[in-house]
């Protein structure tokens, strides 16, 4: 199917050309709804999913501000919480059932609808396009579809909120029996059945858009964009796609059994179980089998939400260090080998469920090795800053808070990646510091970077420096002091996902240190409101865009107008010649990639 | 009224940072974009290395308030959590000198690369020999690590000593159940079905005689320097046995038995000695997202040396002789009901272990 339509567009966007030549106006009829709403256009469609994205950042981070209050001040009552939870928060005090939902729903949305569709959908559909040189995508339609079915897994997902039993409430992970049986946990009853509808829909959202992004860019480049020419943005959204389109059809399968468990009795994963008085029919099924096929997505999710970052900072350092991303061919072959292992450690999040131990030590040593190519990149983005000429701007501020972020996050990946450390800290506090980091924090700040640096692009206007500063500073040394101290809370066997540690010999001894944190999380969540902020001002009143290409930068989506239209160039879609990173080449401060190569121009 | 009070103070602090940051964006544009940018870079490469030298002090003085309320700061309590933390140390070292190493590098380079006139960019793209150094460096010490992991994951995952003892363990909603398998050493049949949560918590089969010295209890008694053998279930949903003194964990997962082995090397009474504190326990923790209950489902060891247990579990009567209390012989009986009861369940096929 996906085949026939790339054909499809492709004389479509033949045609688009011709008349493209001579004008760009008379190009069609767009009312409102099909400018705004139902928009085929990549940039549109782009800017949807962001903006639904940054609705979805803001109420999963209120959330985390909520359950923080509970875990920073357990003793203090809030009696506007009543007001606003009602019955979640009886007295003032947030219940138990309510820190659970707030807890699951925080990491489902931030993990799926902010950082896989508010990350990849938006740069994958804004720049994909816009850097290879192609009027949209293979198939636009199927990308508003992309759109639409996140859209109404929001929708799912929200409604989830308001029912009476409350959302799904058993953690983003979603282990059965937990999740497989309303009688185990209110929030495994109507929440959990909306929360399965909700995902289902999300998967097929990521997989429309998915099979879209690999199409346009293994078929859709403008003519001299070989594949080695690609912007390093446009391999890490490449390799994200292939990692969604093959790993979120397992997930699929996994959450079909689910449905299956709970609503027609058969029993994949269920078996011996005695729950409220009742000895359940269920013999036979396997609950571990549900998080082989959970984390066979799951861990490959991860990478689809730390390559899009890792693209986009790979160009934002380039460009304003004004000098070439070093190892071009590196930074592919380790986003190559990266995608590739990413399939094959996914029982390191198992190392305690009983899972054979020879087993084990082969998912210990795949997944050492992925710090490998991990390490390739994070050398190669600090010798892109050796002898370059910085440019301070809040994008290469975010993106060089992302290496940051990256290197404290992925060493610690090292320590749970060996399995007999594992056992130790495994599901504690160590484990929430780690992927808050490594994978929350810094693709966070990926995404920041992708936003301040292409927003000239997308609205036609800047964002204001000065509160980028300032948002820049206060979050990344927030962002350090709310998770780096919980790397000690780890090491003391605090763990995760606990309501009250007040009833704990063990695990009391941080009160202090949790009020802190939970301050500092009220802080930094508010001074992204200051962003928010910022973004909307920007759009209306920012400064204006008066030069096409602001950042001095080399690659296609520079040379587009200023607020290019549907169909991205005006004219012809313009040729390549080279790659995108000769910046300081031949003392030339950065030279296009559609410059034609000098006669006299020196070989690299 | 506090509330409104806050949200008020946030509100006008907002205000005045927008203010400031209108006004900054205007002196720009009169100032020349070139000229302010320059400036903005001035205070942002030095913020940079302010972060630097902030964010390690951070580091340090972190370490310097809670090293001491870590584990890392008591002794394992267990003979193989012992390795654990000489491998963490271990790891702690590697990882920290790379940490400190490429976060100093990366603010140092922001810093000292940061926009000069002067400056002409070294166009380097790319350098085999560098390339190579940096990808079989990790690789060399990453399998160091990975080794000395391993060895470490086949002893932990491998046969205990012979002379440990069984605990068998199961999880439920939101507590722990513990077994001992009593004289003879092996445990009863049991069948889920069989439970009942007023007489059969476990639900032990009793047509099978190995039970009917099995005793449950509510606190785990194990013996100093004896190696345990933890053999992990559950009755309803996953739980996770977790005995952070000891640095080990398994998950409870109904339907598929786990298990765990250690060796405790401290009584409960040393522990309380070792760390000052005179309200030590040992505690166990549900370490699996297990329901609303799951921050509370805790369970309590005790360990004892070799004599305190064996009068501790002399004491304990087996589940058979609660549940049945004409069967005990401490006490005068029918001979003839007694009969008839064992006679009947042989009938009956037992269904499952
Ligand atoms: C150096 C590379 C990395 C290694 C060796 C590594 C290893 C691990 C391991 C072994 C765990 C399981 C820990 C446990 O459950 O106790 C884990 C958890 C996790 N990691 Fe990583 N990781 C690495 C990088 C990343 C990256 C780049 C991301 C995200 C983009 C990430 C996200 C996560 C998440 C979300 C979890 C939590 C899973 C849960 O709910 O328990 N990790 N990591
Ligand atoms: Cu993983
Ligand atoms: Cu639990």
């Amino acid at each position: 199917m996906s085949n026939e339509a790339v054909l499809h567009t492709h004389s479509d966007a033949a045609v688009h050309e011709v008349h493209g030549d001579q004008s760009h106006e008379h190009h069609h009829h767009e009312t409102f709804i099909s400018k705004y709403v139902f928009s085929q256009d990549h940039k549109m469609i782009a800017k949807q999913f962001l903006i639904t994205g940054m609705f979805w950042a803001v109420l999963g981070g209120l959330m985390s501000v909520l359950f923080r209050l509970q875990i920073g001040y357990p003793d203090a009552t809030f009696p506007w919480l009543e007001d606003i939870l009602g019955k979640w928060a009886k007295g003032g005090h947030i219940t138990p059932e309510a820190y659970y939902a707030l807890v699951t729903t925080h990491g489902t949305v931030l993990v799926f609808f902010v950082l896989t569709a508010g990350l990849s959908g938006t740069f994958a559909n804004f720049l994909i396009p816009l850097q290879v040189g192609a009027r949209d995508m293979a198939s636009p339609f199927l990308n508003m579809l992309s759109y639409w079915f996140f859209f109404t897994a929001s929708v799912v997902m929200l409604s989830s909120i308001f029912v009476e039993t409350g959302p799904f409430s058993g953690g983003w992970t979603a282990y059965p029996p937990l999740s497989a049986l309303g009688d185990a946990s209110d929030g495994s009853k109507t929440g959990m059945d909306l929360w399965l509808v909700s995902m289902a829909l999300f998967v097929v959202s990521s997989l429309l858009g998915g099979l879209n992004y690999i199409a346009t860019i293994l078929n859709m480049r403008t003519k001299g964009m070989s594949m080695t020419r690609l912007p390093l943005t446009i391999w890490a959204l490449f390799f994200t796609a292939v990692l969604g389109v093959l790993s979120f059809p397992v997930l699929f399968s996994g959450f079909i059994l689910l449905i299956f468990d709970r609503n027609f009795g058969t029993s994949f994963y269920l078996s011996d179980i005695f729950i409220k008085g009742v000895a359940l029919p269920n013999e036979g099924g396997s609950a571990i089998l549900y998080q082989h096929l959970f984390w066979f997505l799951g861990h490959p999710e991860v990478y689809i939400i730390l390559l899009p970052a890792m693209g986009m900072v790979s160009e934002i350092l380039s460009v304003n260090s004004r000098k070439p991303i070093f190892g071009y061919m590196a930074m592919i072959g380790s986003l190559f080998a990266i995608a590739i292992l990413a399939f094959l450690v996914w029982a390191h999040h198992m190392f305690v469920t009983g899972l054979n131990p020879f087993l084990g030590s082969i998912f210990v040593l795949l997944t050492l090795l992925i710090a490998v190519p991990s390490a390739i990149k994070v050398f190669n983005w600090l010798t892109t800053l050796w002898r370059g000429n910085v440019r301070f701007t809040p994008g290469m501020m975010f993106a060089i808070g992302f290496v940051s972020l990256f290197i404290s996050g992925g060493l610690t990946g090292i320590w749970l990646g060996n399995s007999a450390l594992d056992i130790h800290l495994h599901d504690t506090y160590f484990v929430v510091a780690h992927f808050h980091i490594v994978m929350g924090v810094a693709s966070m700040f990926g995404m920041f970077a992708g936003i301040y640096h292409w927003f000239p692009k997308m609205y036609g206007k800047y964002l204001n420096n000065t509160l980028g500063y300032i948002h820049f500073w206060v979050t990344i040394a927030g962002a350090y002091m709310i998770f780096w101290p919980m790397h000690y809370e780890g090491l003391a066997g605090m763990p995760r996902r606990y309501y009250d540690y007040s009833i704990w010999e063990s695990f009391k001894q941080f009160t202090e240190l949790n009020r802190f944190i939970s301050t500092v999380a009220m802080i930094v969540f508010a001074t992204q409101l200051l962003f928010l902020f910022n973004f909307f001002y920007s759009i209306f009143k920012g400064r204006k865009v008066t030069v096409l290409n602001p950042w001095g930068a080399n690659t296609l989506e520079w040379t587009t107008p200023l607020r290019p239209g549907h169909g991205n160039w005006p004219g012809e879609i313009p040729e390549v010649h080279r790659w995108p990173y000769d910046y300081g080449k031949d003392g030339q401060e950065f030279i296009s990639q559609t410059t034609p190569v000098g006669a006299d121009e020196s070989h690299h | 009224m506090t509330m409104f009070l806050t949200i008020a103070v946030v509100v006008l602090i907002f205000v005045v940072i927008f203010q400031i940051a209108k006004a900054s964006e205007y002196v720009s544009v009169l100032k020349g974009e070139d000229i302010s940018r320059k400036q903005n870079n001035k205070v942002n490469g030095f913020l940079m290395v302010a972060f630097l030298v902030l964010g390690l002090i951070g580091v340090w003085y972190c370490n310097k308030l809670y090293f001491g309320k870590t584990l890392m700061a008591q002794e394992s309590a267990s003979v193989e959590g012992a390795r654990v933390d000489s491998m963490l140390w271990i790891t702690i070292a590697v990882t920290g000198i790379v940490f400190i190493a490429t976060q100093f590098i990366l603010f140092w380079f922001a810093y000292k690369y940061q926009e000069n006139d002067n400056r002409k960019v070294f166009y380097f793209p790319h350098n085999t020999n560098l390339e190579i150094v940096w990808t079989v460096v990790p690789a060399i010490v990453l399998t160091v690590l990975v080794v000395i992991g391993l060895r470490n994951w086949f002893l932990f995952t491998g046969e205990p000593p012979k002379n440990h003892m069984e605990v068998e363990v199961t999880g439920k909603q939101f507590n722990w159940i513990f077994r001992y398998p009593g004289k003879d050493g092996a445990f009863g049949k049991k069948y889920y079905k069989n439970i009942d949560d007023a007489t059969n918590e476990l639900g032990l089969l009793w047509d099978d005689q190995l039970g009917h010295d099995d005793v449950i209890t509510t606190t785990m008694y194990l013996v100093k320097n004896k190696p345990v053998k933890l053999i992990i279930g559950s009755r309803d949903v996953i739980h996770d046995v977790g005995l952070s003194h000891f640095r080990m964990k398994m998950d409870a997962v109904p339907g598929i038995p786990t298990t765990l082995w250690f060796t405790p090397r401290y009584t409960t009474n040393e522990m309380k000695e070792m760390t000052k504190n005179p309200n030590f326990v040992y505690e166990i923790s549900c370490d699996q997202m297990c329901g609303n209950g799951h921050y509370s489902m805790r369970g309590v060891i005790d360990v004892v040396d070799q004599e305190e247990y064996d009068v501790i579990m002399a004491k304990q009567k087996p589940k058979y002789l609660t549940t049945f209390p004409e069967k005990d012989p401490s006490k005068p009986v029918d001979s003839v009901k007694v009969a008839a009861k064992m006679a009947e369940p042989a009938t009956k096929p037992i269904a499952k272990l």
